[in-house]
């Protein structure tokens, strides 16, 4: 066998086993951090980013922290048991990463009153249960802005995972933000009904793009439509993480996921014993959704992509400012007010203009 | 018209790996072997062919890897079910099991890793023919193999002797015994092509289809290639009109979203699946044709009369 | 050189030994694998094998999570004794979980205690409806079982998801796709308090009771033993493989059905995307690994789910990825499956004579 194939191998090997290492050791520590995870580390998309966010923890508060973390766990039965034993284990602070961990979490938060927990992506709170989310909406605004200074077709192909209010919220805020600068622009939308399967959503891609489009959105995990837009000569964006090894000349830029200050924050604050129960919703300004360099682009766009980044992070631009109107033509959104936090959370309608049907 | 070639060129990409995978399977299960582990010799197969690309740089090294590492993994089968008598149905589920971990453990230095997709054949002028050129002549080198393998399978099957002496063993592994074929040897033989093929077709998918390396990439097509593999009746050229069908109709209905087709998209996600089913029911009516396809033996332990 | 050389009888201390050895000999193995990734082996097995259940609450988890693999693999089994082939056990599952869930939410404000047992009725009902269908593929129109069970499969969890993400999600629920909760009248009630062990876990005994009956006192029991192991003769006998094919898709599918009603009904309590973890392909190995026998089943299952309790707990205390826990289960599984052979051969080691008796 290839020599450098084995050396790889050892490598990873050894890799898993060090940082194994590491993390079980720590004992009567301020913070035992434990992280459950919807699908595996090497998915490089939702997981991978909070695991990520994992690892900062260790980095930046040394020994004064550990962490562990179940990877693959199903939303069903066996997450309860899971994040009960993170809380048996002697772990004070757990971060459940899917919202189908949302009632177990909160069932097991009842159950021990001492530890802290924090769900990613619900909204049910307790004394020791808090919420966290991004606002990647406002990212994909950003994305949209250049998406429709960047068509050519004025079609834009956008591969989303399931109906759901984060997709359709991201679909809605992307299209406002390309309307925003080019008014022609209609989009296709095709879903995958799957978060991950590269393959699927490669096509999905491919099928989007023989229809005209020539800038590709994803709303699903992997790289491959990306990878599809940079082979047809499209541009696209990234997802979850930068992508840019994937589509050098076909990224325009990524809505990156990074949860890094955040979690590192909330261990902080066990450390230091301010931690309260919150519902955090962070957008760019905090650090949470980030834009991966601008490239692929003229200069004017690439400003003009800052200069709405910058808007959104100060709060000058609200993705969703009034007036905004459904399909169906009924005022959702009243001139001069933004849209709620729990209106964008329930996000269940197209906004008027778009030219697809959301399934019910 | 100009979505036509595309869109072929995106059905024979969807198709490949399912049809490299069930080509192999097919050998096995005509020599009375069902190794259900397909999903995971693949996954090995594309771990294996995507470290080794990675690393040396060399897509030829890496689709060889990848080859051995299919065919290790059918060794592991082939030791457990036909030199132990282990049930096969359970041992090839073992195997994915097995597969899954093991590529996830290997794979974990190569997650996010990037490399070129595999080059595809260019033939000066002809390559560049309308319509047909970038179809018949335009694609990478796996795809031909997938339609040289089926080819080459079927002449196996039907004219050649070794083809006949595999059926028999599928067919009546007693009688071929006292005929004299040594049928562990065979069935040996036949599940570590089985596994080779597998370990291509999970190449096809880390080295061609999404040159990448993510966990649990193949998503199923191994599940997807062993029913094919009854869908085509034991028959190599329905195992390609089987497997293009899979990829047309998935491929088209992602095609129907994007026009925007009102029905909601589970329905059109379940379309391959039923596709599958109500076309096996129309070809299997005929009872006594697929009887005389169907490897008699198939799952049954052999073992030699003392 | 290894040979195997045939018993004239089957071992019957075998039958019992030899899974014991297999466990032994993954122990060695697995000891070797967490060695090399730098574990102390002996922490390593401790965790995977002890850890889970050296307190009642985890003897009651591993309950709850062998409960669905025991009462899907008893039926599985029927029928591979019979050579039917359903690998869509997973399908069937679902529309289990669809069908009396259907009824959970129909009724979310009842009381009623009829609203249980009617839920019951349905699962069963939608599963073996599910399993019906290949049955009905198969007799009538000579349609391969592996193939639709299996394709079934899919539709089936795509049906659910359209339900959840669609007409059944729960008004009060953001629009996330998840179905209202049952009413209390739609859950089943704990047996021990303080676990999750429910009704579900005892109908799982119960299965396997019945099962073993079935199998050894019943006619059709009689058949399937026959079937199996002859079925050449049982043609000749005039067994009719028909009615054995509907017989077992349709028993198969009930139990995969109630297994998949119990799981909503029980530990998680609303319908949503996800309902299963495969359990209806993992019950497949169980069956095989319990023989075929619905006791060794039982077994098989508790097994099986320790071991998924143990990778999470490798993964929680040592930090071991879960990708060691299905290589450490895809072990387990191979040493436990190629153990049957003791109980039909000796291992003879030397080309001709025997040098050592291992076995």
């Amino acid at each position: 066998m290839n020599a450098s194939l084995v050396k790889r191998t050892l490598a990873a090997v050894a890799a898993v086993g060090a940082l194994a290492t590491g993390m079980g050791a720590a004992q009567a520590e301020d913070v035992k951090a434990g992280f459950i995870y919807v699908g595996p580390i090497g998915d490089h998309g939702w997981s991978y980013r909070h695991d990520i966010g994992r690892q900062a923890i260790e980095a930046e508060l040394g020994d004064a922290a550990s962490t562990s973390y179940v990877e693959s766990v199903p939303e069903g039965a066996d997450a309860e048991r899971v994040i009960r034993q993170m809380a048996q284990t002697g772990h004070n602070l757990i971060f459940t990463t899917s919202f189908g961990f949302m009632n177990p979490t909160e069932k097991v938060a009842k159950q021990f009153p001492n530890v802290k927990f924090e769900h990613a992506t619900g909204y049910k709170r307790a004394d020791n249960l808090s919420t966290y989310a991004a606002r990647f909406y406002e990212g994909r605004y950003v994305a949209g802005v250049i998406a429709g200074k960047m068509t050519k077709s004025n079609i834009v192909g956008y591969v989303g995972s399931f109906p759901i209010p984060e997709v359709v919220r991201g679909i809605n805020s992307f299209m406002l933000g390309a309307w925003s600068v080019n008014p022609d622009v209609q989009v296709k939308v095709v879903w995958a009904n799957t978060w991950y399967d590269p393959g699927k959503e490669g096509d999905a891609a491919k099928a989007l793009i023989d229809q005209g489009a020539d800038i590709m959105v994803q709303h699903t995990d992997s790289p491959a439509p990306l990878q599809v837009a940079e082979n047809r000569g499209v541009l696209g964006f990234g997802q979850a993480s930068d992508m840019i090894k994937f589509a050098p000349k076909a990224q325009l830029t990524a809505i990156v996921d990074n949860w890094d200050k955040y979690y590192v924050s909330r261990a902080k604050a066990v450390m230091d014993g301010t931690w309260e129960s919150q519902d955090t919703w962070g957008g760019i300004d905090s650090g949470m959704v980030e834009l991966a360099p601008y490239t692929n682009m003229p200069d004017d766009v690439k400003a003009l992509a800052e200069e709405t980044e910058a808007k959104i992070a100060s709060g000058e631009i609200h993705p969703f400012a009034g007036p905004i109107y459904d399909q169906a033509g009924e005022l959702r959104i009243k001139e001069g007010e933004d849209a709620t936090d729990e209106m964008l959370l329930g996000m269940d309608w197209y906004i008027k203009g778009i030219d697809a049907e959301l399934p019910k | 018209m100009e979505w036509i070639v595309p869109f072929i060129l995106t059905v024979i990409t969807a198709s490949t790996p399912l049809l490299l995978a069930a080509s192999g399977e097919l050998i096995t299960e005509k020599s009375g072997v069902l190794n259900l582990g397909v999903e995971g010799m693949m996954l090995v197969g594309a771990i294996a062919g995507f470290a080794v690309t990675a690393s040396s740089g060399s897509a030829s090294l890496g689709i060889l890897a990848a080859v051995a590492a299919g065919t290790l993994m059918s060794l592991i089968f082939a030791f457990l079910t036909l030199t132990l008598m282990a049930n096969q149905v359970a041992t090839g589920l073992a195997l994915t099991i097995f597969g899954v971990g093991f590529s996830a453990l290997v794979g974990s230095g190569f997650v996010g890793f990037a490399i070129d997709p595999l080059p595809a054949l260019s033939i000066p002028g002809i390559s560049a023919i309308p319509i047909i050129g970038p179809i018949l002549f335009g694609q990478d080198f796996l795809v031909y193999l997938s339609i040289a393998a089926v080819i080459g399978i079927a002449w196996f099957l039907s004219k050649s002797r070794a083809g006949l002496i595999l059926k028999a063993v599928g067919d009546s592994h007693h009688s071929a015994h006292a005929i004299g074929y040594s049928v562990i040897k065979i069935r040996y033989l036949a599940t570590m092509f089985g596994g080779a093929m597998a370990g291509l077709g999970g190449a096809y998918l880390s080295l061609s289809y999404t040159p990448m390396w993510a966990e649990n990439m193949t998503a199923g097509r191994g599940w997807i290639a062993l029913a094919l593999v009854v869908f085509a009746t034991w028959r190599p050229g329905r195992l390609v009109a089987g497997a293009y069908m899979f990829g047309l109709i998935s491929v088209m209905q992602l095609h129907a979203q994007g026009a925007g087709i009102h029905v909601p998209s589970q329905f059109m996600s379940m379309l391959p699946y039923l596709a599958t089913v109500i076309v096996l029911v129309i070809i299997s009516s005929d009872r006594a044709k697929i009887r005389l396809n169907a490897p008699a033996c198939i799952g049954q332990a052999f073992r030699a009369a003392q | 050189m290894v040979r195997l050389e045939p018993r004239r009888q089957h071992s019957q201390a075998m039958v019992y030994l030899s899974p014991v050895l297999a466990i032994l000999m993954t122990l060695v193995v697995g000891g070797i694998i967490f060695a090399f990734m730098g574990k102390n082996p002996f922490d390593a097995l401790y965790t995977f094998f002890i850890l889970p259940i050296n307190n009642s609450y985890g003897i009651s988890e591993l309950f709850v999570k062998a409960t669905p693999l025991v009462i899907i693999a008893v039926g599985l089994a029927m029928g591979f004794r019979a050579n039917v082939w359903n690998i869509g056990a997973e399908g069937q599952l679902t529309m289990g979980a669809i069908f009396g869930g259907g009824l959970a939410l129909y009724f979310h404000d009842s009381e009623s205690v009829l609203l249980l047992p009617a839920m019951f009725v349905l699962g069963a009902l939608g599963g073996a409806f599910w399993g019906a269908i290949p049955a009905l593929l198969r007799t009538r129109f000579n349609a391969n079982e592996i193939l639709t069970s299996l394709m079934l499969t899919y539709v089936a969890t795509l049906f659910l998801s359209f339900l959840v993400h669609g007409p059944w999600r729960n008004p009060e629920g953001f629009n996330f796709p998840e179905s209202r909760p049952f009413p209390d009248a739609g859950l089943l009630p704990i047996i021990f308090e303080g676990s999750r062990v429910h009704l579900g876990t005892a109908v799982a005994v119960f299965v396997v009771i019945a099962g073993w009956l079935l199998l050894s006192k019943s006619v059709i029991g009689f058949q399937l033993r026959v079937v199996g192991k002859a079925p050449q003769a049982a043609r000749h006998v005039g067994f009719r493989q028909k009615r054995m094919v509907w017989f077992t898709l349709l028993l198969g599918g009930a139990l995969a059905g109630l297994a998949g009603l119990f799981e909503v009904s029980g530990p998680i309590g609303q319908l949503q995307p996800s309902i299963s973890p495969g359990y209806g392909f993992t019950a497949i190995i169980v069956a095989f690994l319990g023989r075929l026998h619905p006791v060794g089943i039982l077994f098989g299952g508790l097994i099986m789910a320790l071991t998924y309790l143990g990778g999470e707990l490798a993964q929680i205390t040592l930090g071991l990825p879960n990708a060691v826990t299905g290589l450490f289960q895809g072990i387990l599984l191979f040493f436990l499956l190629a153990s049957d052979v003791l109980t039909k051969y000796r291992i003879r080691f030397g080309s001709i004579a025997a040098k050592g008796r291992t076995a």
